[in-house]
């Protein structure tokens, strides 16, 4: 029975490597496109099985399952195993990936419908290849392993934002997220080295009895868990490194669902959450993670709630969102972290989703082009709605427990400037999603025209170019896509009416928001114990106020949505210009893409500037004055060489004659 | 006669055979120089052979004289193939080697 929950979580593992690899080598079939997709999402869906059969056996067994080969053998012993490491945490988090990737999957079914059949079959390589990436790196028994899916999953992020490589800007972004998680990366890489340095091994359960028989040297310490948090921050979009992911929500939706909302970004929390003992050590460590986890909570809530992209809105929910997480961790409570982990993963990805489902009817992201969605698209509407109430954590639905969990640990810790950041930012979540909610499904509907070309103002919108009248942005776009296929939800053209997606997409939409519903309730009645075994119960120091004033925060927020977007009671003008400077600063961003551009252009480009002048002018020139030597050394020196014979005979005969005088002289 | 005399007329021969080499225009008399001073040295092998009583000498002496007749044959069939290219034999008009 044990061996059986390790051999299944192998099983869930390696299927999508399986479709990633048939689908990489027999490109006939990658080529056919449509049968190519579903045998990625058979591959996907037989992952799903495996990996929730291998929960129910570990959530109920008493230890993870080790099972290991050898890798990296050195002088007799391994330095290094590969493989997985079953446990409660590990197969849970296997059921969330494999869960969203096979919806994801079977969505992507209906949502690219338009794209030609070759880009097609290599978006389901790709999602294959993520799939296996993800569940290598929530399996992983060492950090080696770990870090090589931590990359992998990177990759597949870099080529998923860029699936439209033709677009400039998706590129461009896709560029964008990997240099910059790359650079948290390259930090998680020291720490690695540095920590196997001081502790002998990267297996993380022997790190584990390491660390509970004292036998860790604290010294320096700090440092490498402040590095681990570095590749953290990257992969969870903390700040200042948050600024790919709402670029990379230039990639198609469901990628943005799977990937940049649900699995990949929660790949820091995740390793946070594994290696919570090394954290635990190291409390001023925590106490960084905590304040910039809230930090970065607020600020992305706060430009979250000036976005009219509706993948914008949702990007910096995520954002939000895994600031939460990580001032949970920050707090010394990772099984908070992690129950959010769980719950935003369902419901982030209901969400992106749903945002697909509009953006595929209406053919834009922009808010201003949809409303009145609700009585065209009520399925959608619903479910979408059930992911607001989740995100802003009402109870009963999904993120509640979860949230207050947090805010519990939070406050538990006696970490009051976090708490308080974090309170704000229930009451702008609550805000900025109804917001979307009421600016989309409720209100007029938009312009027919506005619709009608609604789709380039999409596409132009990434270049900045805040799509003003649709003719200028619809020329923008046509002379931007050589292609016309590679608009998102270019059919729009032919049916100019808003309407219910096709199944293939309300069945994943459904299940995810059954799936939250369900752990809402479930978790809402005290069921928590299921879904995290390993999590010591935290909510008991929490204070009798603070679960009513979150929710009332959370309800104080939708009000002033319902007030200001529904109503109109409050004229959203009026709002805008209450918070005038907070505002302007946050239509640009804080400037922080700006201040990266400003070190790029500054240090980055004058770097480069010092070194060519060295290379062109010290390297160079040492070697350009030598050749110019060797050169004149040569012309002096040809003058001996005359040409008459009768001159090499009195060169021989001078030479004859220094011989002789030398045998005479000296020897 | 002692040995003297016969290293004093073979340095004299060896000697009007370096002044011909350095000093003709003609490559043909710069090899008759070369050929006197080979026989120079062949008068100096087989005077020090009768000398010694050593007859390695004498058997040296036959071997540059092969020696001599193959140059002589070589350099002289390379002067005509030179002029034909060139058409003309002067040593310091033939001056391709020049730096």
């Amino acid at each position: 029975m044990m061996a059986n929950s390790g051999t299944l979580a192998l099983t869930a593992w390696l299927l999508p490597a399986f479709s990633f690899l048939v689908l990489a080598i027999v490109f006939p079939l990658r080529r056919l496109g449509r049968p190519a997709a579903w045998f990625s999402v058979l591959c996907a869906a037989g992952a799903f099985a495996s990996a929730v059969m291998a929960w129910r056996i570990q959530s109920v067994a008493a230890h993870p399952v080790h099972l290991v080969w050898p890798w990296l053998p050195s002088g007799g012993k391994t330095i290094a195993d590969v493989g997985v490491l079953v446990d409660a945490q590990s197969t849970i988090m296997l059921c969330l990936v494999s869960l969203v990737a096979l919806l994801v999957q079977f969505y992507s079914l209906g949502y690219l419908h338009d794209e030609p059949a070759p880009a097609f079959g290599r978006y389901y390589a790709y999602q294959s290849l993520f799939a296996f990436s993800m569940m290598g790196l929530a399996l992983a028994p060492n950090l080696l392993q770990l870090f090589m899916c931590w990359e992998l999953v990177g990759l597949c992020s870099y080529l998923l934002i860029g699936f439209w490589y033709q677009r400039p800007s998706a590129a461009r972004a896709a560029v964008k997220a990997f240099w910059i998680t790359k650079a948290g990366d390259v930090g998680m890489l020291v720490g690695i080295v540095m920590l196997f340095r001081a502790a002998g091994t990267f297996d993380i359960t022997e790190l584990h009895s390491l660390a509970a028989t004292n036998a860790l040297p604290l010294a320096g310490l700090s440092i490498i868990t402040f590095c681990l948090y570095l590749g953290a921050m990257g992969k969870s979009a903390q700040f200042p490194f948050h600024v790919w992911l709402p670029d990379a929500m230039e990639g198609p939706t469901p990628v943005s669902a799977l990937i940049h909302a649900a699995t990949m970004v929660t790949a820091g929390v995740y390793l946070l959450v594994r290696t919570d003992f090394l954290f635990a050590l190291t409390p001023n460590v925590l106490l960084v993670v905590a304040w910039i986890g809230a930090f970065t909570a607020l600020l992305a809530a706060v430009l979250a709630c000036v976005q009219d992209d509706i993948k914008r809105v949702l990007a910096y929910s995520t954002v939000s969102q895994l600031g939460y997480m990580m001032t949970a961790i920050g707090a010394g409570v990772a099984s908070a972290g992690f129950l959010h982990l769980l719950t935003h993963g369902l419901f982030k990805a209901l969400l992106f989703l749903g945002a697909g489902a509009i953006i595929h009817a209406v053919g834009s992201n922009d808010l201003p082009n949809m409303g009145g969605l609700a009585r065209r698209m009520p399925q959608t509407a619903t479910v979408f709605i059930v992911g607001t109430l989740s995100l802003a954590g009402i109870p009963i639905f999904g993120g509640y427990v979860s949230k207050e969990e947090i805010l519990g640990a939070v406050w538990g810790a006696h970490l009051t400037g976090p708490f308080l950041l974090l309170m704000l930012v229930a009451g702008l979540t609550a805000f900025y999603m109804f917001r979307v909610v009421f600016l989309a499904f409720f209100g007029a509907p938009a312009p027919a025209a506005q619709v009608t070309h609604a789709h380039a103002a999409h596409a132009s919108h990434a270049h900045g170019v805040h799509a003003t009248t649709a003719g200028t942005a619809a020329r923008v776009a046509h002379t931007d896509l050589h292609n016309e296929t590679v608009v998102e939800g270019a059919h729009v053209n032919e049916t100019p009416h808003a309407h219910e997606p096709p199944a293939t997409m309300l069945l994943p939409l459904w299940v995810l928001a059954i799936g939250t519903m369900a752990v809402g309730v479930y978790t809402t009645f005290g069921g928590r114990v299921l879904l995290d075994p390993a999590g010591a119960p935290t909510a008991e120091g929490a204070p009798g106020w603070l679960t009513p004033s979150a929710v009332g925060v959370a309800a104080a927020g939708i009000l002033l949505a319902w007030a200001t977007y529904q109503t109109r009671t409050i004229n959203p003008v009026t709002l805008a210009n209450a918070f005038g400077p907070i505002r302007a600063a946050a239509l640009r961003k804080f400037w922080i893409d700006d201040v990266f551009e400003g070190l790029y252009g500054i240090v980055l480009l004058g770097f480069s500037r010092i070194v060519g002048w060295i290379d062109r002018y010290l390297v160079d020139g040492v070697l350009n004055v030598l050749s110019d030597w060797t050169v004149q050394a040569g012309d002096e020196l040809r003058g001996i060489q005359t040409g008459k014979p009768q001159d090499y005979v009195y060169g021989i005969g001078a030479g004859v004659l220094v011989l002789i005088l030398l045998m005479r002289l000296v020897f | 006669m002692g040995l003297q005399p016969y290293l004093i007329l073979s340095a004299v021969i060896f000697c009007i055979g370096l002044f011909g080499v350095t000093t003709r225009r003609n490559t043909i008399g710069i090899l008759l120089g070369i050929e006197l001073m080979m026989n120079a040295v062949n008068i100096n092998l087989v005077a020090f052979a009768r000398y010694t009583a050593n007859a390695a000498g004498m058997v040296f002496t036959v071997f540059t004289i092969c020696i001599t007749v193959t140059e002589a044959a070589l350099g002289l069939a390379i002067v005509i193939l030179l002029f034909r290219v060139r058409r003309t034999v002067m040593a310091d008009h033939l001056d391709l080697l020049k730096g």
